[in-house]
């Protein structure tokens, strides 16, 4: 099984931020399981930034990967920053992935944003 | 870190057994001549073919003279429905065939579509069998030939072949079957199931990638695939390939004599892993048929998770299986065979077949039986579908 890199399999074999936010700032979810994959992102934002970020993922390997590293790559940023990931970034961060997966696996940014635009919407209905 | 290797994906081909190695060797040394040729060096090449093609007939009850060989199960198959839908195209112009058939019969006849036959594909049951009275009440006037598999090479099902292929003869219709899951696995005997022409391959019984054959009963009339010289009596042109076609007949030879051993042998270790998998692990599902499948086949679903991601983490075990997630095909898409019995779509996901065969051992069933709970554990732990 040659398909993934190192840095792939390794966020896939240990990723970072397994889990849910039961108190979450936002929380976003894409895909569906006829396409394969399905990412859920939750996240907890403090002064604008994102403070902490957690995920579950149904997928394949690139999709756990994705998530993984979508995970870290927020984590830290101000919100403004974290909406500039794009899911092109991170596969480049990821080292690249097989031509096959960009489209269908490569959603963990899409999966972030929606967290991010359910935090803003959370925040406007507040004021 | 070199974990011991277990291969459980013997449905996708076969470690080669070295009885049949030992057969072929000489065709790739010293007997390397054409077996066309005029002179001695064609001799033992041409005797070799036919001994494995009275080997490989007495494997599925054929004459010798019914068996052609070819260079894969996908080039049988495609001979078979382009050469008798040709030679008998004034009979009329539709074919019937199944939704869980093999791609080298499913993609061929989206061609004959295009070129404006007509085809019906018959659906299945939840256990993927077709149905004999839908078989019954698709036939026309124009009906000509019938493709329906013997075993399914995914989840095993086994067909009512011979109830299928009574209602063909009746009806003066052709009946092909793909056998290529089946032969040299369970017994086969095309005169008891009733076929006209019966596809099967070598890599699938122990034996080398590069030769399968197609039985075409006596006195069929089929138009060559491949048209040029005239090898197997103008029906296949091509030089054949020596070494690959004795080793066929080896492996032949030796599935015939090792079959009730290996059935016994494998059943045992595919009950355990079942058995095993059943009590270690939630939500799950078998497919297939509770009893029509092969020894061997263990085709489940795991709810919640994507079959790659288990495959992945199996491969890191040294476990090799397969999967009809559609993350782990090339085309990205959920086996069809699955969609076709009716599978929810994540169930079709989370598919993994482990096909076991003679080279396996029970200590690798146990194995895996010790590592893959907890691999299922950790992904549904991951998953957003799934809720402790």
């Amino acid at each position: 099984m040659i398909m993934y890199g190192k840095k792939v399999m390794d966020h896939f074999m240990s990723p970072r931020n397994v889990g849910e936010i039961k108190d979450a700032d936002g929380k976003g979810e894409v895909g569906n399981p006829v396409c394969g994959d399905i990412m859920t992102f939750y996240i907890k934002v403090k002064d604008n930034k994102i403070v902490d970020v957690k995920f579950k993922t149904f997928g394949c390997g690139a999709a756990i990967a994705v998530s993984s590293m979508v995970s870290e790559m927020a984590k830290g940023k101000t919100v403004d920053e974290a909406l500039k990931i794009t899911n092109k970034n991170v596969a480049k961060e990821l080292g690249g992935l097989p031509k096959n997966k960009l489209h269908c696996s490569n959603l963990g940014a899409d999966a972030l944003h929606k967290a991010i635009e359910n935090y803003i919407e959370k925040q406007k209905n507040k004021k | 870190m070199a974990k011991e290797k277990i291969f459980f994906d013997n449905a996708s081909t076969t470690r080669i057994d070295p009885e049949v190695l030992k057969e072929m060797e000489p065709y790739l040394k010293q007997h390397y001549g054409n077996p066309s040729s005029l002179h001695d060096y064609s001799d033992k090449p041409k005797k070799a073919i036919e001994k494995a093609r009275k080997q490989a007939s007495d494997l599925i009850g054929a004459d010798k003279e019914e068996i052609y060989f070819t260079s894969c199960g996908t080039e049988s198959n495609n001979f078979a429905l382009w050469g008798l839908a040709r030679a008998n195209k004034d009979r009329g112009n539709h074919i019937i065939s199944s939704a869980i058939e093999h791609v080298s019969i499913l993609n061929p006849l989206k061609e004959f579509k295009k070129e404006g036959w007509k085809v019906s594909i018959l659906p299945v049951d939840e256990y993927g069998l077709v149905n004999p009275e839908d078989v019954k009440k698709e036939i026309t006037k124009d009906t000509v030939l019938m493709s329906i598999m013997h075993a399914n090479n995914e989840v095993g099902t086994i067909q009512k072949i011979k109830e299928i292929s009574d209602i063909a003869r009746e009806k003066n219709i052709l009946f092909h079957s793909d056998g290529i899951a089946a032969a040299g696995i369970i017994p086969v005997d095309v005169a008891k199931l009733g076929v006209d022409s019966y596809s099967f391959s070598a890599q699938q019984m122990y034996g080398p990638k590069g030769a399968a054959a197609l039985y075409i009963k006596k006195g069929i009339k089929i138009k060559p695939l491949l048209l040029g010289g005239i090898q197997e009596k103008g029906r296949r042109a091509g030089t054949e390939n020596v070494p690959a076609i004795a080793g066929f007949g080896k492996a032949c030879e030796i599935a015939g004599k090792e079959m009730d051993r290996n059935i016994k042998y494998i059943s045992k270790m595919q009950q355990s892993l079942i058995k095993g998998i059943k009590s270690e692990i939630k939500n799950i599902k078998l497919n297939g048929h509770p009893t029509e499948r092969p020894p061997g086949n263990v085709h489940i679903s795991f709810e919640f998770i994507e079959g790659e991601s288990i495959l992945l983490m199996l491969n890191i075990e040294g476990i090799a299986a397969a999967s009809g997630s559609s993350c782990a095909s090339n085309a990205l898409k959920s086996s069809h065979v699955l969609l076709a019995m009716g599978l929810a779509p994540t169930m079709a996901q989370g598919s993994i077949l482990f096909s076991l065969g003679k080279y396996n051992t029970q200590k690798e069933v146990d194995r895996t039986l010790e590592v893959l709970p907890p691999i299922i554990d950790r992904l549904r732990k991951m998953s957003p579908l799934y809720k402790e």
